[in-house]
């Protein structure tokens, strides 16, 4: 098999007392997207996190195209982060700026972009996600689910390689999350771009991406493609992509 | 054996309460220094210096005049009542313009933009950290120190020679109020006092410590708010409310601890 674009080896990351990631081992490949499930708590916006850097791992190592990134120099590294593009769960928006600012940032602090064109792909981006009109608002003027659109905005408006979606389509009513999801779909069509997405949209993940990998346990316990993950007879991973859990579901009932 | 542990691990402590000040005090520099490198580099954040400028300094005009105006006032009250004991009361004016130029305007200055301003900005970078905004920063390769700190350094650093000099003017025209209108010392000698005791000097050394209480001022509150994260004793609002409250003490303090540091060497 080719080389992975992104490659965890026995990443270990405790907080405190509390041991999150223990001993990931993920890879994931150019030009797919790949989605990560697993139960909420469990450590999914972690891992993400270390791919781009914004958490470093206590032991074991990340690599980008074969090369160990905290073994890389400052330069290259940065080269590195510059591909990618990451959305927050939390969305993570500049409240005290409006929604243009917030969409238009990354594309104006680079200073490369004419102003006519920042304006083009702005009001493009948002019309794309049905937010057109609403530029001069605030973050906190939106609705939870706008404000995920708006996220989501900014993070494709640079057109960047490798996009990082925490839990995209998380509070969307069932048209945005499909219009959402179709997006995602057509930009790899038509950018080849590589996504890692973090999303509790079972069965909708296992349509639009080619990879699930399913992380418990502080492990990756499955990784592979959505045929594979559906047909696993491993109970772990039946239960959870089936929605159920015997033993909590039982609880929950006998205590009526 | 127990004893023996209990002593090292008191030496142990005292170690770590002499150290992390020190460690903190670094962490500050090499924060400011930064926060200096980026503020030179290209591309230069023109626009973003001159927002700044109208938040620190312009809005901070009126509470300037109104803190300025009763500072020279009761300095106006009770130099009059201290000279007027020794017969010297003609020297009023030479007393409040060189206290207020050398002393009151720098420091009472500072303190009133870190109420303002400070605070302020403590707050708002300590929300931008802990809602992830600065990490968002950092994805898009944009980087905080350059793109939060810069600009309020150098905004401060042309605002609070401005507002001192305004703080300076308004508190010599206080000082005329209550000493000449009030309690009836001739207006020229009043302010034939000023003029002939304030020398340039005086002024210099009153603009070097405004700039230098801007770089401190400013460099305490925003590195307050960027560490919010990192604060043990709190999360989320309270580490935010806690932040700014110690970015306004240590600012406070930090502006008396250095204001008469400089006082020795420049005198
Ligand atoms: N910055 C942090 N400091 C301490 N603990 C953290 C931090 N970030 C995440 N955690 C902990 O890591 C665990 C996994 O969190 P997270 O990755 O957000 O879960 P999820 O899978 O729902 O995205 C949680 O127990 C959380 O408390
Ligand atoms: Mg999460």
């Amino acid at each position: 098999m080719t080389v992975p674009l992104i490659e965890f080896n026995q990443v270990f990351k405790r907080f405190g007392d509390n041991a999150v990631l223990k001993g990931v081992d993920l890879s994931i490949y150019q030009g797919q997207v790949t989605a990560i499930i697993g139960k909420s708590g469990i450590g999914k916006s972690v891992l993400l996190k270390h791919i781009i850097g914004l958490l470093e791992p206590d032991q074991g190592e990340i690599r980008f195209q074969g090369q160990a990134i905290n073994a890389m120099p400052a330069v290259a590294r940065r080269a590195v982060k510059m591909k990618f593009s990451y959305m927050f769960q939390g969305t993570a928006l500049f409240d005290s700026m409006t929604i243009y600012e917030n969409v238009a940032l990354p594309l104006k602090e680079k200073g490369q972009v004419p102003f006519r064109e920042i304006q083009r792909r702005v009001r493009d981006k948002l019309a794309q996600l049905d937010l057109a009109g609403i530029e001069d608002k605030y973050p906190s003027q939106l609705s939870g689910g706008m404000k995920k659109r708006v996220a989501m905005a900014r993070a494709l408006v640079t057109d960047p390689e490798i996009v990082l979606f925490d839990e995209p389509t998380t509070g969307l009513d069932p048209i945005r999350k499909n219009t959402a999801h179709a997006m995602i779909a057509q930009y790899q069509k038509t950018f080849g771009f590589t996504g890692v997405m973090v999303s509790h949209e079972i069965p909708d993940v296992f349509y639009i991406c080619q990879r699930i990998a399913m992380l418990d346990q502080g492990r990756i316990i499955f990784q592979g493609s959505p045929a594979e993950i559906q047909n696993s007879t491993e109970p772990a991973i039946r239960q959870f992509i089936r929605g159920q859990d015997p033993e909590a579901t039982q609880a929950a009932l006998s205590e009526r | 054996m127990t004893q023996s542990y209990t002593i090292t691990n008191m030496l142990a402590g005292l170690g770590r309460m002499a150290i992390s000040p020190v460690q903190e005090f670094g962490r500050v520099a090499i924060f400011f220094f930064r926060g200096v490198i980026y503020l030179f580099s290209f591309p230069l954040q023109a626009d973003k210096i001159i927002d700044q400028v109208y938040f620190i300094g312009t809005k901070s005009v009126f509470v300037i005049c109104l803190t300025g105006a009763f500072t020279g006032m009761v300095l106006g009250l009770q130099g009059y009542y201290t000279l007027v004991k020794f017969g010297s009361e003609g020297l009023l004016g030479a007393a409040v313009a060189l206290s207020l130029i050398r002393e009151m305007g720098p420091v009472l200055a500072a303190i009133m933009i870190v109420a303002r301003a400070g605070s302020a900005m403590a707050a708002e970078i300590g929300i931008m950290r802990i809602s992830e905004q600065i990490d968002a920063l950092e994805t898009m390769d944009i980087n905080p120190v350059r793109f939060l700190f810069s600009p309020r350094l150098g905004a401060a650093l042309i605002s609070f020679p401005f507002l001192t000099a305004i703080f300076d003017v308004v508190g010599i025209i206080g000082g005329y109020v209550t000493g000449s209108l009030l309690l009836g010392i001739n207006s020229g000698l009043y302010f034939s006092r000023v003029e002939s005791s304030v020398l340039m000097e005086d002024i210099n050394g009153g603009f070097a410590k405004s700039f230098c209480f801007a770089a401190i001022v400013v460099t305490i509150c925003c590195y307050q708010g960027y560490t919010t994260h990192l604060r043990k004793e709190g999360f989320g609002a309270k580490g935010v409310s806690l932040s700014t409250t110690s970015a306004v003490v240590l600012s406070c303090v930090m502006i008396l601890v250095a204001d008469y540091v400089l006082t020795s060497f420049l005198l």
